[in-house]
């Protein structure tokens, strides 16, 4: 067993580093501010090849591992936890089920594009009375000659508005329950396909999450991305892949504020010691960094088991669930250290501990990942 | 248009440490880097590879870790790596590496050579104006900005304690390149994929138009007297006011000090 990344993943986290400080974390309490979406990084990535990190070459990728993949949104998080789940959603959630599920045509039209970052890509399965309970979907996908006609909506859609390719779920059939769902590929501008009202937020506030809107929208028949009634099969897949990516922006931001409040601990005084002098500190510190570690190494053995094409949902689950759990913990923690100081915009940690929130609540709150590790157990 | 790039694997200096009682580095634990200015020749001559289709060859002299480097060169963009490794080479001051670079440089073709103005670990700046006059050269330093004709002409603007100088100068030629004036790319995630499916050349003595012992410690008359520490001082204060009360804080300080 080698825990230690090989001499092509140390030149890549040695780049991902680099490129996080001088170019991501700058911008993060400003985009968080501003609630402005870090477009002008997007590019930036896009130019690098950070937008396409596990699509293989010949889709126009840059035919790198999962692991790299996990490690850039790692990387990202730790600076800015919007860049993160920017680069997650784009790659899990919508170049993966179009890479693992699209038919060649499909996979030729768009993952190049995607992939370069010329577009950006999005997800969207959650409708207002379809969140843990995915399978109430409620938009629906009727076929019309030689082109689907989709009505209905969904919420909370990260890179909404700025995406130009949607990865779609909507029912085909409500009489088959799960079986009757679909997968749909929409591109940005089609009409009837509308973004509707961007959410305010207490975290990740660069990203956009916006509402889409589908009143008689058509696409064409051959935008149904894989078989007809698999949708929700897809839907669930995809998410074990954005698991992955979530778990590592929870990392990140666990790892950020773990940083930043050694630094401050060293720094700060109080009854003439630096904070970091006082055993409570050192213990408490020396806590939350095991369990940042113990967290990487589940996501990273989760994104190993991916690049084997080994079953990795419970691994996925498992390391969504404690790397969410540790980035609350952690950030809370860091602002308890900062003191008055941490409660303000001044520190980064305050705006961590709002980052860190949604971890434990998209892609499958903290309670499906349980659902999920419990199913394995008592099957 | 043949570019070669002299490079050089430094310890990074703004995390290194110095032992106090021996005067010198501390080199365990501290990360290696491609030297800033190195980083940066290599960078103009990318600029000049996206532009005139140039074909960029880097170089650098030391031990076999100085692999890495030449490995980010590649996921730069760089097309050729040659690494000069041999234990003939140990010791060699600026005098005995600017020698051997220029030994296995004369075996290559080449119109341009650019390097970093100077290496943070040594600041000597003295190893490319070496090579340009072992290869008989003309050679611009402290180049911030370089505009080529696409033929044989390079307009160099060259940074003084003064300002600025513009002179022209004629390929083949040395230009050395200050890290402040040209922000080098980053690696692209390609780049790195296929960095480690190329050859880093591992050149020997044998290899080099070169007299054996004018290389390494033998061809290096530098011998270093002493070094020392500096003193650390402590940090300054500062006033954020307006320049009537500064003027009054500097006199009022400078006379405490007894300096006026």
């Amino acid at each position: 067993m080698d825990f230690s990344l090989n001499k092509r993943e140390e030149l890549f986290l040695q780049m991902i580093r680099k490129f996080a400080a001088e170019e991501v974390q700058p911008l993060a309490a400003e985009i968080d501010d501003q609630e402005r979406y870090p477009i002008e990084t997007v590019e930036k990535m896009a130019k690098i090849g950070i937008m396409g990190i596990p699509i293989p070459v010949e889709y126009g990728g840059q035919g790198g591992t999962n692991q790299m993949y996990i490690m850039a949104v790692e990387e990202l998080s730790k600076a800015c936890a919007t860049t993160g789940v920017i680069v997650s959603s784009h790659t899990s959630l919508c170049m993966n089920p179009i890479l693992e599920f699209g038919t060649e045509e499909q996979k030729k039209k768009y993952l190049p594009k995607l992939a370069s970052g010329e577009w950006i890509g999005a997800f969207g399965l959650t409708e207002p009375n379809a969140g843990t309970d995915a399978a109430m979907q409620q938009t629906m996908a009727v076929l019309d000659g030689d082109e689907w006609v989709i009505n209905g909506s969904k919420i909370f859609i990260t890179n909404a508005g700025y995406a130009h390719v949607y990865v779609i779920m909507a029912m085909t059939d409500k009489s088959l329950g799960t079986k009757g769902i679909s997968a749909f590929i929409v591109e940005k501008d089609t009409p009837g396909f509308t973004i509707g009202k961007k959410e305010k937020k207490m975290g990740i506030r660069g990203s956009a999450t916006c509402e889409l809107i589908f009143e008689n929208c058509r696409i064409p028949k051959d935008n149904l991305l894989g078989e007809l009634g698999k949708g929700f099969k897809i839907a669930m897949m995809t998410l074990d892949g954005g698991r992955i990516g979530i778990a590592s922006q929870a990392l990140g931001i666990a790892q950020g504020a773990l940083d930043a409040t050694v630094k401050y601990t060293k720094e700060r005084k109080q009854f003439g010691k630096t904070i970091a002098q006082f055993q409570n500190t050192q213990f408490q510190m020396a806590n939350l960094e095991t369990k940042i570690q113990a967290a990487r190494l589940l996501v990273r053995q989760a994104a190993w088991k991916k690049d084997m094409h080994l079953p990795y949902s419970v691994d996925a689950a498992m390391a969504k669930l404690y790397c969410a759990e540790t980035a609350m913990e952690t950030t809370t923690k860091c602002v308890q250290f900062h003191g008055g100081y941490g409660y303000t915009r001044e520190y980064e940690v305050e705006r961590m501990m709002r980052d860190a929130k949604i971890t434990e609540i998209y892609e499958g709150t903290s309670e499906v990942q349980r659902m999920v590790i419990a199913g394995k157990l008592f099957k | 248009m043949n570019i070669i790039v002299t490079i050089k694997q430094v310890p990074n200096t703004n995390v290194i440490k110095i032992n106090p009682q021996t005067g010198t580095l501390i080199r365990e634990g501290v990360p290696s880097i491609l030297n800033p200015d190195d980083a940066s020749a290599l960078e103009m001559a990318l600029q000049l590879k996206d532009k005139f289709g140039a074909h960029v060859t880097v170089i650098t002299m030391g031990p076999p870790q100085a692999d890495a480097i030449c490995r980010e060169a590649f996921a730069m963009g760089a097309d050729r790596a040659i690494l000069l490794s041999d234990r003939k080479f140990a010791g060699a001051d600026t005098l005995a590496t600017s020698y051997a670079l220029s030994g296995a440089i004369k075996t290559l073709d080449y119109d341009l050579i650019l390097a970093g103005r100077q290496a943070i670990d040594g600041d000597t700046a003295q190893t490319p104006v070496s090579l340009a006059q072992h290869l008989d050269l003309p050679q611009v330093t402290y180049a911030t900005n370089l505009d080529f004709d696409g033929k044989k002409l390079c307009t160099v603007t060259k940074e003084t304690e003064e300002g600025y100088q513009i002179l022209e100068v004629e390929t083949p030629c040395v230009l050395t390149v200050l890290s402040s004036a040209i922000k080098p790319r980053y690696m692209t995630v390609k780049g790195i994929m296929e960095a480690y499916d190329k050859e880093v050349e591992v050149w020997g003595a044998d290899k080099l138009d070169v007299e054996v012992e004018r290389l390494g410690l033998s061809g290096s008359p530098t011998r270093v007297k002493k070094s020392f520490t500096k003193p650390q001082k402590q940090p300054g204060e500062v006033f954020e006011v307006d320049p009537e009360e500064a003027v009054e804080i500097i006199v009022k300080k400078l006379k405490e000090k007894h300096i006026i």
